[in-house]
């Protein structure tokens, strides 16, 4: 166990080091660095004692060294379009992000899991049949038009909810959340159903597909045949056979709704991470786009190492292959 | 004489369709006979936008302010020269569909041209040959795969912009937006093409090809690639809607198509801002336009993966 953890840590430095490459890369050669940090006063000698300074005349792989060291030490550099610290915006707009990313995970999971095992479960039934319908639509519209269409049923024709920024938020220390007022809460929903309407569709239809392979496997047949009860022999039995490609999807849709956030965020103009990157893009801030692209695939790293490590808590194969491989 | 002519076609025809599975599957299945029409009639229109369209949005001199924000023909306001209404700056909304599908289309195509060609080269390769350079190819694919499709897609388009110079952008984004989405659409293609070949490359007919000394470029091509068309042609159909969607997505964001050539996600953007105010046309249609012709391909991809996959009938 200790030995698959330590090479999967070891791929996911190797992962990390390629991304700061690119990040690297980015940031050195997208650009005049210098020309961007200065005005336009500034004197050619100037310029060139700043580009000393900055260590931009040093060996290449010796700039790639800084550039990784400061990104392990927190120190992101400055955007060229507020010149605040990276770290500061970055730090600023993550709550709103992690929180919106929550919500609609847990919306995802907590309809789509169930939609799943039940349209698996009743087969060819109207309201199987209905669910299956709606999950073509939810892979086939777009996230944005979702939230186009949400924002005019409850927020302009109905009234009933908030349709942009996140209201009214607490602080708690350098975290603001909007999970503790009442304003906050009405403004988190609409863009949390709009992220995970195509989360949730895709965990239907991979629950469902899971369970229908796993329902048609001797065991099962054994099960019923035994006469176990029927709630038991479905979720006992066959549910957690399907649990490893439903945590892998899981661990995925994480990603897409980290990758989603950034259109989700577009149109409710929700202010998180999402919002910056694609402001960033738009207006070519480099440190900004190169910072935001290291932390997403540290997520993702973060992501895939847990993932692997839930396969050994739930599938006894996993730890005997290893054990023996 | 010309009606025995008629029943021999006929007769062909029957046997035909009897003997190829897909066009059998095809011909008792409504649904995708549907959705056949619909992408088939929008490509169509897309295509013959110049004749159909009744004005062209393209051409500022043509578009009068005045007309601007008509609703459709059929309310109080609206006038019959605009079947649909116009949009805030008097373009006819119902012209500025067909040419704004027609630009979504050609990205999408294009660019799952470029995913194709580019994933099946490496896929082939990587299949065939084996060794470091499939191991080091499908390292790349699956740090990739990792990404989600859109952000990759962003990320290039953002690299875009900052290399290229300020003045070149407009005309250059329509081949950036072809990159950048093709660029994150090839390892599907890479994948599904390295396995398939993987699995085709120990049969006998290959082993035979190679003992006759043919070039390995013409074993791939003209033997391996026609016995693997099945799993390329549904990823190229289920690709092909998320590229029209990635298009219409970064459109819609404001770092896609150039503002003065709109395409249906540049359209939706705009009427976002008027959905509000109650004109609720602008965004109406062209989401429409959009969701119809995704799902038309998405119910074709679903046919094409199961009619495929004897395992799945």
């Amino acid at each position: 166990m200790l030995n698959f953890i330590l090479r999967r840590l070891l791929q996911s430095v190797f992962v990390m080091l390629a991304v700061s490459l690119i990040a690297f890369s980015l940031f050195r050669f997208v650009g005049d660095p210098v020309a961007q940090m200065v005005g336009q006063e500034t004197s050619i000698e100037d310029q060139e004692n700043l580009r000393e300074r900055l260590g931009l005349n040093d060996p290449l792989i010796t700039q790639y060294g800084r550039f990784v060291g400061n990104l392990v030490q927190g120190e992101f550099g400055f955007s060229y379009r507020t010149r605040q610290p990276v770290s500061e915006m970055i730090l600023n707009r993550m709550p709103a992000t992690l929180e919106l990313g929550l919500v609609s995970l847990l919306i995802s999971l907590l309809v789509g899991i169930p939609a799943g095992i039940y349209t698996a479960i009743k087969r060819g039934g109207v309201l199987s049949n209905v669910l299956l319908i709606s999950t073509l639509i939810g892979i086939s519209v777009p996230t944005f038009v979702i939230g186009i269409f949400l924002i005019y049923l409850f927020g302009v024709e109905l009234g009933w909810l908030p349709t942009f920024g996140r209201g009214q938020t607490v602080q708690i220390g350098w975290w603001q959340t909007s999970f503790l007022t009442w304003d906050g809460l009405k403004s988190l929903l609409l863009p949390a159903i709009t992220l995970g309407i195509y989360q949730l569709t895709l965990t239907m239809r991979l629950v469902r597909a899971e369970m229908q392979d796993v329902l048609k496997t001797d065991f099962i047949k054994f099960a019923t045949a035994r006469g176990i009860n029927y709630r038991s022999l479905y979720f006992n039995h066959a549910f957690r056979n399907t649990l490893v490609p439903v945590i892998t999807i899981i661990g995925l849709q994480l990603g897409g709704i980290i990758a989603f956030s950034i259109v989700t965020e577009s149109v409710f103009q929700w202010p998180g991470m999402g919002l910056l990157f694609l402001d960033s893009i738009r207006y070519v801030d480099i440190p900004v786009m190169s910072v935001y692209l290291v932390l997403i695939a540290l997520m993702f790293v973060v992501i895939n190492l847990f993932v692997d490590m839930l396969y050994f808590a739930i599938d006894p194969r996993v730890r005997l292959k290893s054990a023996h491989g | 004489m010309d009606s025995t002519k008629k029943s021999s076609i006929t007769e062909s025809w029957r046997r035909f369709s009897r003997e190829n599975e897909l066009v059998y599957l095809f011909l008792r299945n409504r649904v995708a006979q549907l959705a056949a029409f619909i992408a088939i009639v929008s490509v169509g229109a897309a295509a013959l936008a110049n004749f159909i369209a009744p004005t062209n949005p393209y051409d500022i001199a043509s578009i009068d302010i005045m007309d601007s924000l008509i609703p459709p023909a059929w309310s109080a306001e609206g006038e019959s020269r605009f079947i649909i209404g116009t949009d805030d700056q008097g373009r006819d909304l119902f012209s500025a569909i067909l040419y704004g599908t027609r630009l979504s289309l050609t990205v999408g195509l294009l660019s799952i041209g470029f995913a194709s060609i580019l994933g099946v080269t490496v896929g082939l390769m990587a299949g065939y040959f084996g060794g470091r350079f499939d191991a080091i190819v499908m390292r790349i694919a699956d740090v990739q795969l990792s990404l989600p499709a859109i952000l990759t897609a962003l990320l290039i388009d953002g690299i875009a912009r900052g290399i290229l110079p300020q003045d070149k952008h407009d005309s250059l984004m329509i081949v950036v937006l072809t990159v950048a989405i093709g660029l994150s659409l090839w390892v599907n293609f890479a994948r599904t093409v390295r396995a398939s070949t993987f699995v085709e490359r120990n049969k006998e007919y290959v082993q035979a090809c190679q003992i006759m000394g043919m070039h390995p470029l013409r074993i791939m091509l003209v033997h391996i690639l026609p016995n693997i068309m099945g799993p390329i042609l549904v990823i190229l159909t289920v690709d092909l809607a998320v590229a029209v969607l990635l298009e219409a997505t970064l459109s819609f964001l404001g770092v896609g198509v150039p503002p003065n050539q709109p395409s249906l996600g540049t359209l939706i953007r705009i009427g976002t801002e008027y959905l509000f105010s109650g004109e609720w046309w602008i965004v109406i249609f062209p989401s429409g336009m959009l969701i119809t012709m995704i799902i038309s391909i998405n119910i074709l991809g679903d046919f094409l993966r199961d009619a495929l996959n004897p395992r799945l009938r």
